[in-house]
Formats: C-alpha cells, sequence, structure tokens
C-alpha cells in the first residue's frame, strides 16, 4: 500500500470551513476530527475563523428575549383562563 | 437544554393547576420561536404568528391529555407544525418541503469562491486569498451589534432561521431539534451552518465597515 501523501490528506481552508459546524457538534468521523485540528492549529486564517464563528454562537445566545405584543399575551392569558375554568 | 424531568413535570402540574403564571413563562419563552418555525410553513409574518396563536390553544385543549412521551415542547412544537402544515395547505400554497428536507440540494458555499485560492492553485490549493481578521473583543459587544444579528436572522430564509434560532438563540440540542422539526441530522446540520455562516459573514462587513 502507498503512503499517502500529505497533499492528498490535508483539508484545504476551502474544504475546512464547510466541516465547521460538524466539527462544534462532533459529527465529524475520527480521521477527519484530527485532519480538522491540525489544520486549525496551523493555519492562522483557519484558527481566526473558528475563533470568529464561535464568537458568533455566543453572541446569539446572548441576544434578549423579544417581548409579545401586548395584545397576544392577553388573549393568550384569557384564553388560559378561559381553559381553567372550563 | 430541555428542562430536566422534574421541572418539566412541576411545569405540567402548575399548568394543570392552573397556574397563570407558569403559562406566561411558557408563552413566553417559545412564542418567539413557534412563529420563526411556522414561517417555514406560511408565507407571512402575520400568518405565522396567527398559527402560533392557535397552537397555544391547541396545547391547552391538550394538556390533560399529554402523557410526556416526548418533551413537553417537542410536543408543543409538532402541535405547531400540524396547524402550520394544515394552514398552508388551506392558503394553497405549495410547501417548501425542499429547502427542509432536502437543503444539499441546492448548493450554498460558507464564503465566496473568491476568499480562497483557486484549488488548482500550484502551491496553496483552496488557501484563503483574504485571510480573516481576528475580531476586536469590544467592538462587539453594543446594541447595535444585537440590532445587527437580528437583522441578519431576519434575512435568513425561513428554514435556516428557525434551525438557528433553535440551536443558537434557544440553545436545544441537534436532537430536540430534529424532533420538533422532524429532519434528518444531516438537514438539521445543513442549514444550521448556512445559517451561521452567514450570520458571520455579517459580523465581518460591519467590522470591515466599522474598522
Amino acid at each position: 500500500m502507498s503512503e499517502q501523501t500529505d497533499q492528498t490528506t490535508q483539508l484545504s481552508c476551502q474544504e475546512l470551513v464547510e466541516l465547521l459546524t460538524d466539527y462544534l457538534d462532533g459529527a465529524l468521523p475520527p480521521d477527519e476530527h484530527a485532519r480538522f485540528e491540525e489544520h486549525v492549529t496551523i493555519c492562522q486564517g483557519c484558527g481566526v475563523y473558528l475563533e470568529q464563528m464561535r464568537t458568533t454562537i455566543r453572541l446569539l445566545g446572548r441576544l434578549p428575549v423579544p417581548a409579545l405584543p401586548p395584545g397576544a399575551e392577553g388573549e393568550l392569558l384569557d384564553a388560559f383562563r378561559g381553559w381553567r375554568s372550563a | 437544554m430541555a428542562l430536566a424531568e422534574s421541572a418539566e413535570s412541576q411545569l405540567l402540574d402548575a399548568l394543570r393547576a392552573g397556574d397563570e403564571s407558569a403559562f406566561a413563562d411558557l408563552v413566553r419563552e417559545y412564542q418567539l420561536s413557534l412563529v420563526r418555525v411556522a414561517r417555514i410553513y406560511v408565507s407571512t409574518q402575520a400568518a405565522a404568528e396567527e398559527v402560533a396563536q392557535e397552537t397555544w390553544l391547541g396545547v391547552l385543549n391538550g394538556l390533560d391529555r399529554f402523557e410526556g412521551r416526548s418533551s413537553l415542547r417537542t410536543w408543543i412544537f409538532r402541535i405547531l407544525t400540524n396547524i402550520a402544515k394544515t394552514r398552508a395547505q388551506r392558503d394553497g400554497r405549495t410547501l417548501p418541503f425542499s429547502a427542509l428536507q432536502n437543503p444539499a440540494r441546492v448548493p450554498e458555499a460558507a464564503l465566496d469562491a473568491d476568499r480562497f485560492l483557486d484549488p488548482e492553485h500550484p502551491r496553496w490549493p483552496g488557501h484563503w486569498a483574504v485571510r480573516p481578521e481576528a475580531w476586536p473583543e469590544d467592538a462587539l459587544i453594543s446594541a447595535e451589534t444585537q440590532g445587527l444579528l437580528a437583522e441578519a436572522i431576519e434575512a435568513l430564509p425561513a428554514s435556516q432561521r428557525a434551525v438557528i434560532s433553535l440551536r443558537d438563540i434557544e440553545g436545544w440540542s441537534s436532537e430536540e431539534v430534529r424532533n420538533a422539526l422532524e429532519i434528518s441530522e444531516t438537514n438539521q446540520r445543513v442549514l444550521l451552518h448556512r445559517a451561521r455562516s452567514k450570520v458571520r459573514r455579517a459580523l465581518e462587513s460591519y467590522l470591515d465597515e466599522n474598522a
């Protein structure tokens, strides 16, 4: 069996950005996961990109929940009272 | 994270006992996501809000029969999906199921191809042509950023918006999202990936413009 060269086993940056969500979800097969991690440790651009995606997710998790339109909430609470007394 | 089982059964007890504040909390927690998921099926925001409203009535009607075979929220979103589908049919809308059930049919890259060198480049195939720059920590804490994120999410196709809302804004697990939307794990991840990539791009352009 011939030994694979780096060129065939390495991920390109363009391929890596498409695997990011799979990586963060822990859904990559072990060999691909290892190649991903190897790539981001040596490639500054991809390391930054990964960090930016983590920041994006963190910011999304901190978005305040917008309030319901006042009418909608009142209507639902009325419905709840009606249901309770039924 | 799903409510722990004990917390969920406490909530159910409170609802069944007629605790109004428990119901108000539940509505506040899920309303936005219900509307976003409904938007996958119906064409307007107003119709989606009506579907959400109807869902709550369905929840109240079914509460005494709910047996806890799924989590409470999965059950709520199933009710929503059924109402939304019925509504879409009634409105004669051809359902954009392909966007939900087969998103990979239409390819969509996370970044424009010109961000990368040619895949046939002799030395650096597919390597960054324009490398992303690290974001300054303090540039993203502003209220402006929140507005920007909200806009970026609003601009997404409905199925991507629904998935990113549940996963990243509400913090659901991929399994819960799959169950609530009745989609495969792969499709869930494709939609999430596309949504996150676009939101990241929106932040990047904002920082570039304000650099």
